[in-house]
C-alpha cells in the first residue's frame, strides 16, 4: 500500500493530475486530454492521468462519476456500441501506442489490456475452457502449452489448489468469490500489460472480498492494475495511488496515503470522510 | 380493509382460471372426439396402406411419408436461412433505418396469412423456377412461412445471452465471429431449436399454401426412394416427386359422404396431432436438456 518511494510535489491549482513520482517508478500509460462522449453526452472531460508500471491505481468517485467509463476506454469496451466517441490519447509505453488511435484495431488492445468485470462472468464451459479462452482466440491449440498456462493463470489466481481435481466440470458449480478468481485466471492466462477492475468485489461477501483484494495485492509484482472501486476502505488497502473522479472530471490524483491523509481538494475530502457522496 | 383488497386477488384468479379452462377443455373435446371416432380404425394397416376408394382399406402412408419428407425440406431450407437472418440482425447489422426496415418486415411477415404464401409460391417456385408440384416446392412454401418465426426465435435466445457474457469474451480478444461462433451460437441453440420445432409444428398443419401450390389428393404411390442399391447410392429424385401430406388427406376424407372416411379422418387427425404435438414435447426436453448447464 504504502509506496515510500513515491512523493509528490505541491501541485499547482488547476492541474490536479499531475504527480512527479521518483525515477523507479516507470509510466506504464499515459491518458492526454481524454475526453468520451456516449452519443451527445460529455461522459469524460479533460482527464490527464498517468499509470505507473506495476502500481495499482485505483479509481474513486461518486455514482455516475464516470470512472468505469474511464476504465472501459482502456481497452476500447465503447466500440461494441454504436454513438460512442473519444477525443484525445492513451499511450501505452514502452512502445508508445496511442490505444484510442483509429489505426489501432480494438482487439490488439485487447489482446495486450485484460479486464475483470463487476459480476463475475464466466462462461457456461468447463473450468479448464474458460481459462483457456484467451489463449484460444489466439490460435493456441497444442495441449501441453494450453495445459501449463491454464495451471499457471489459476495459480496466480490463487485457486489451482481448490479447482485442480475438477479442471472439467462446469464453471457454475463454483461459488461466487470462485467464480470471480476463475474470471480473474482468464484474464491473467493471456498475460496482460494492464489488468482493469471494474468494481470485482461489489457482488461478493467480505471474505471472498478480503481474498480477492489479498490478490489484487498480489499480482502488482506481475502487472500493472487499475481497478474501480466505490469503496474507499477498499481503495485505501490495495492501491499505490489513487484518482477521484467527479462528473466526469479528474479532480485529485496522487500517492494513495496522500490523498486520504492529506487530499488538497475540499471536495475530496469531503467525499472521502463520507460527507458527501 | 385488506380482506376486501385480498378480494379481487381471488376475482382474478377465477377469470384466469376460466380462460385457461376453456381453452384446455375446448382442446380436450376435440381430441377426445377424434379419438372416439377415429381410434377404432388405428393399426398397423393404416399406417402401411395407401389411399384407396374403399375406406376399410385406405391408409396414409403415401401422406405421412409426405409430410415427412416435406419438413425435411422445411427445415433445411429454413433452419440456415433463419438462424444467419437472426444471427446478423442481432450481432452484425448496425443500427440504422434499413436493418428498422426489415425488422418491421420480419415481425410483419408473421402475420401474413398462409394462403399468400402459397400465391406467392405457385408464382415464384412452381412455375417461375420450374419446379413443378413437388416435394421441394411445398417444403420451400412452408420454410418460407416459418422463416419469421425462426428469426425471432433466433434473436429472442441471442438477446436473453447476459451483455457480461458477450463483453467478457470480446474482452479477451475475441473477433465478432470468434465470440458468434464460440458463445452467441452455442448458448442460443435451446431457443432457436425450440423456435424451429414450434416452426415445424406449425408447417406440419398447414393446407391451403400446399393446396395451392397444387399437391394431389389422392396418391397411391410414394417418392422415389433416397437411397438405392446402385452407384451413386444416394438419390435426389424425391425431391420433384409428387406428393400429398397429413392435412391434405383428411381434408380429402372429410369432403367424402360415406361415414366410414370420416373416422378416416378422425384417425388421421389424431395421427397428424400426436405428431405435432410429440414435436412440441421433443421442443420442451431439448430445451430443458441444454438449457441444464446454462444458468444466468
Amino acid at each position: 500500500m504504502v509506496n515510500a518511494m513515491v512523493s509528490t510535489k505541491p501541485e499547482t491549482p488547476g492541474n490536479a493530475a499531475q504527480v512527479q513520482p521518483q525515477p523507479a517508478l516507470e509510466r506504464k500509460a499515459e491518458t492526454r486530454d481524454l475526453h468520451f462522449y456516449y452519443g451527445s453526452f460529455h461522459a469524460l472531460k479533460n482527464i490527464n492521468l498517468t499509470l505507473y508500471d506495476k502500481q495499482v491505481t485505483a479509481l474513486i468517485g461518486p455514482s455516475g462519476c464516470g470512472k468505469s467509463t474511464y476504465l472501459r476506454c482502456f481497452n476500447r469496451m465503447h466500440d461494441l456500441y454504436p454513438g460512442n466517441k473519444y477525443e484525445g490519447q492513451i499511450r501505452l509505453y514502452p512502445d508508445d501506442t496511442n490505444l484510442l488511435g483509429r489505426e489501432v484495431d480494438p482487439i490488439e488492445v485487447r489482446m495486450r489490456i485484460s479486464m475483470v468485470f463487476q459480476k463475475a462472468n464466466p462462461f457456461p464451459k468447463t473450468i479448464y475452457e474458460n481459462v483457456a479462452y484467451g489463449l484460444r482466440v489466439r490460435g493456441v491449440s497444442k495441449r501441453s502449452l494450453l495445459d501449463d498456462k491454464v495451471e499457471e493463470a489459476l495459480r496466480g489466481a490463487a485457486l489451482w489448489d481448490e479447482v485442480k481435481s475438477r479442471l472439467g466440470e462446469l464453471a457454475f458449480n463454483l461459488s461466487g468469490g470462485q467464480q470471480q478468481r476463475l474470471c480473474i485466471a482468464r484474464a491473467l492466462a493471456t498475460d496482460p500489460e494492464i489488468l482493469l477492475f471494474d468494481e470485482p468485489t461489489s457482488a461478493l461477501d467480505p471474505i471472498a472480498t478480503a481474498s480477492i483484494e489479498e490478490l489484487i495485492t498480489d499480482l502488482k509484482s506481475k502487472v500493472t492494475i487499475l481497478i474501480v472501486t466505490h469503496n474507499m476502505q477498499q481503495a485505501a488497502r490495495v492501491s499505490d495511488f489513487t484518482a477521484y473522479m467527479y462528473l466526469g472530471e479528474l479532480i485529485e490524483f496522487g500517492v494513495t496515503d496522500t490523498i486520504f491523509i492529506k487530499p488538497k481538494h475540499r471536495q475530496t475530502e469531503d467525499y472521502i470522510t463520507g460527507r458527501f457522496g | 380493509m385488506i380482506a376486501s383488497r385480498k378480494r379481487w386477488d381471488l376475482v382474478f384468479a377465477i377469470i384466469g382460471m376460466l380462460a385457461l379452462g376453456i381453452g384446455v377443455l375446448a382442446f380436450a373435446a376435440l381430441f377426445i372426439d377424434m379419438l372416439i371416432k377415429g381410434a377404432p380404425v388405428l393399426s398397423l394397416d393404416f399406417f402401411t396402406s395407401f389411399p384407396s376408394r374403399r375406406a376399410s382399406q385406405a391408409g396414409i402412408l403415401s401422406a405421412w411419408v409426405g409430410s415427412t419428407l416435406v419438413m425435411l425440406v422445411t427445415a433445411i431450407a429454413a433452419v440456415p436461412l433463419g438462424i444467419g437472418a437472426g444471427v446478423y440482425l442481432e450481432e452484425y447489422g448496425a443500427r440504422n433505418w434499413f436493418t428498422d426496415l426489415i425488422e418491421i418486415n420480419v415481425t410483419n411477415l408473421a402475420g401474413v396469412p398462409s394462403i399468400v404464401y402459397g400465391l406467392l409460391a405457385l408464382g415464384l417456385f412452381v412455375y417461375q423456377f420450374g419446379l413443378g408440384q413437388s416435394v421441394l416446392a411445398a417444403g420451400l412454401t412452408l420454410a418460407l412461412l416459418i422463416l419469421p418465426v425462426v428469426i425471432v426465435a433466433t434473436r429472442e435466445a441471442i438477446r436473453s445471452i447476459p451483455v457480461g457474457i458477450r463483453e467478457g469474451a470480446y474482452a479477451l480478444g475475441a473477433t465478432k465471429w470468434q465470440v458468434t461462433a464460440d458463445h452467441i451460437l452455442p448458448y442460443s441453440t435451446p431457443g432457436i431449436l425450440t423456435g424451429v420445432i414450434i416452426g415445424l409444428a406449425r408447417a406440419i398443419g398447414e393446407t391451403a399454401p400446399i393446396i395451392t401450390i397444387g399437391a394431389l389428393t389422392f396418391i397411391a404411390f410414394l417418392p422415389p426412394a433416397p437411397i438405392e442399391s446402385t452407384f451413386p447410392y444416394v438419390s435426389f429424385d424425391w425431391l420433384m416427386a409428387p406428393f400429398t401430406v397429413m392435412p391434405i388427406q383428411m381434408f380429402n376424407w372429410t369432403s367424402r359422404p360415406e361415414a366410414a372416411f370420416q373416422a378416416n379422418a378422425a384417425a388421421a387427425g389424431l395421427v397428424l396431432v400426436v405428431m405435432t404435438l410429440s414435436m412440441n414435447a421433443l421442443a420442451i426436453y431439448i430445451r430443458y436438456r441444454l438449457r441444464k448447464n446454462i444458468k444466468w
